[in-house]
């Protein structure tokens, strides 16, 4: 998919035909700029994405799902929610792609060519929650600034790569390593080619857990383009912006990463707790670690008309770095709580399976209600947690509604 | 004599190759170009069409708005928020300090009473109805 070359070859004539509309400021348009309108039109070809998905953005591209989308067990490509900072970068050359390791504390750097990753390091799988920081956010209020996420930006898909651990292990790293810090190979909104749209990172310790990959495979194939082809750093458990793709350079920190979007209120809470609304200064932000305890039921679809007074309702339920430990629903707003059927993770930090069948006692509008409690006793609030200025973490609890008609 | 057509020939050869690597490296230069150029100065009034083509409210400051705002990202990462006249200008500045955006001059007033009248923040409370369900038959 070359746009530029595309592009090329039209007229501003046939631009302004395919619009719709006359090019009136065309004299002023930057060379290359192609207008938003002729952006790649059809996103769900593009990206193999179900037609229900729902695009938030077109540039940078942002696509969430919708809760009864993401029954599977391990969430299929065609599902998984896409989050974009920058442009997706284009003609990658997988022959000649390289992974480096750099740093402050790494004892010498090293390169890796793709296949030196894949035949000098065992490879491990793993189901993985990711989820975006920032899912949830269109419901706080005040409102938060940014991609207006629902409930659809997370995800559970099988990652197949080598331990991050083996590589540092083979690399060398000196005692005082303090976090890791991801560099890609998207490129900025603005055009800056000396600008980077994104470069996270996690604590040394996240980075030598056995689940944390430098990922090659999504789901028994190729990492598709749009979720980082052909390395991505997969960090489950954690805002999903900590799993850096299009992976070329690993920087090992003698401090916490200052790469972009690690500062001011990327990312990060107020240390303590805030009014909704409050100003807070960037000295009293602290960065977001593990993602809350979270849960989404996934079948049925929400505004399921009924004829019998029973039902079968399923889902998944997350707590970041945690087990999920309890599951409940509640079909009276809360006042009493039935027990959920709970699995087993698959391993560590991937999502768990929940099941109820539900009695309703008569005919009625009623709203399922999901709560999950973590291994550590915290539960999924029914109202708003604690606003933050960017509007991340909103783990309330998921709600569909259904008739008894 | 002989030697002497050689040495012409040698040196327009050379000159010609010089020449050949120059124009293929000015010609790949041209292709790095920047692909944003701010047009703070030259904001022109949109058509009717235009503005209903780029998604945003029709109301007085919208060619300054899709002029300025829309040639980095989408119109929709705007109009997917909410925010007061101060979260607008924060909104500016952020963008200003960190990812590249220009002075907007005399048009920033107009854009953030814009943006602050057209996409400002209602209130939601603490947590709102379900909303937008479509009702379907569940066997």
């Amino acid at each position: 998919m070359n746009r530029r070359k595309f592009a090329s070859t039209l007229s501003l004539a046939s631009i302004s035909a395919a619009l719709g509309a006359e090019l009136v400021f065309a004299g002023q348009m930057p060379k290359g700029y192609l207008p938003l309108g002729l952006n790649d039109p059809d996103p769900f070809s593009l990206f193999q994405k179900d037609k229900d998905m729902v695009v938030l953005n077109e540039k940078p591209w942002n696509m969430e799902a919708k809760a009864h989308l993401l029954n599977d067990r391990v969430t299929p490509n065609r599902f998984m929610f896409i989050r974009n900072n920058g442009k997706i970068p284009k003609n990658i050359d997988i022959s000649n792609w390289k992974l480096t390791i750099d740093g402050e504390s790494v004892q010498q750097q090293k390169s890796y060519s793709l296949k030196e990753l894949q035949t000098n390091f065992t490879s491990y799988s793993y189901q993985l929650t990711l989820e975006c920081g920032g899912n949830g956010r269109s419901e706080f209020n005040p409102p938060a600034k940014g991609n207006q996420w629902t409930i659809g930006a997370v995800s559970c898909a099988k990652w197949t790569g080598v331990r991050l651990k083996d590589v540092l292990r083979d690399v060398g790293i000196q005692s005082d390593a303090v976090y890791i810090g991801y560099h890609s190979a998207d490129t900025h909104l603005s055009g800056d080619p000396n600008k980077e749209p994104i470069s996270r990172g996690v604590p040394i310790a996240k980075a030598l857990e056995d689940e944390t990959l430098i990922a090659y495979e999504m789901n028994g194939g190729p990492i598709p383009l749009v979720h980082g082809h052909p390395l991505r750093l997969v960090c489950g458990g954690w805002p999903a912006s900590v799993s850096g793709k299009w992976l070329q350079r690993i920087s090992v920190r003698n401090k916490v990463h200052d790469g972009a979007k690690m500062g001011g209120s990327s990312y990060r809470i107020p240390c303590e707790a805030v009014a909704p609304g409050s100003k807070v200064k960037d000295n009293d932000m602290c960065i977001i670690e593990s993602m809350p305890v979270k849960s989404l039921i996934t079948y049925p679809k929400t505004g399921a008309l009924l004829k019998k007074n029973i039902l079968q309702i399923n889902g998944h339920a997350w707590a970041g770095e945690l087990q999920v430990e309890k599951m409940e629903c509640s079909i009276d707003f809360g006042s009493t709580w039935q027990v959920c059927k709970l699995e087993k993770p698959a391993n560590r930090l991937a999502w768990q399976h929940f099941a109820a069948t539900i009695a309703f006692p008569k005919k009625g509008y009623y709203e399922v209600w999901a709560r999950a409690t973590d291994e550590h006793g915290k539960s999924q609030p029914m109202v708003l947690p604690g606003w933050n200025p960017k509007g991340y973490l909103n783990n309330a609890c998921h709600r569909i509604a259904v008739k008894v008609v | 004599m002989q030697k002497r057509n050689l040495i012409t020939f040698l040196s327009l050869l050379l000159a010609a190759v010089f020449l050949t690597v120059l124009f293929v490296a000015v010609t790949n230069s041209n292709k790095i170009e920047k692909e944003i150029t701010p047009l703070a100065t030259t904001i022109i009034e949109l058509d009717e069409k235009t503005i209903a083509s780029s998604g945003f409210v029709n109301d007085t400051g919208v060619s300054q708005v899709i002029q300025h705002c829309t040639q980095c990202h989408s119109s929709t990462l705007v109009t997917q928020n909410r925010l007061s006249e101060a979260g607008w200008k924060a909104t500016i500045e952020w963008m200003q300090e960190t990812q590249n955006l220009w002075d907007l001059g005399k048009n920033e007033e107009r854009i953030i009473a814009y943006l602050a009248k057209n996409y400002g923040p209602t209130k939601k409370g603490r947590r709102q109805p379900i909303k937008g369900v479509e009702w379907y038959e569940l066997d």
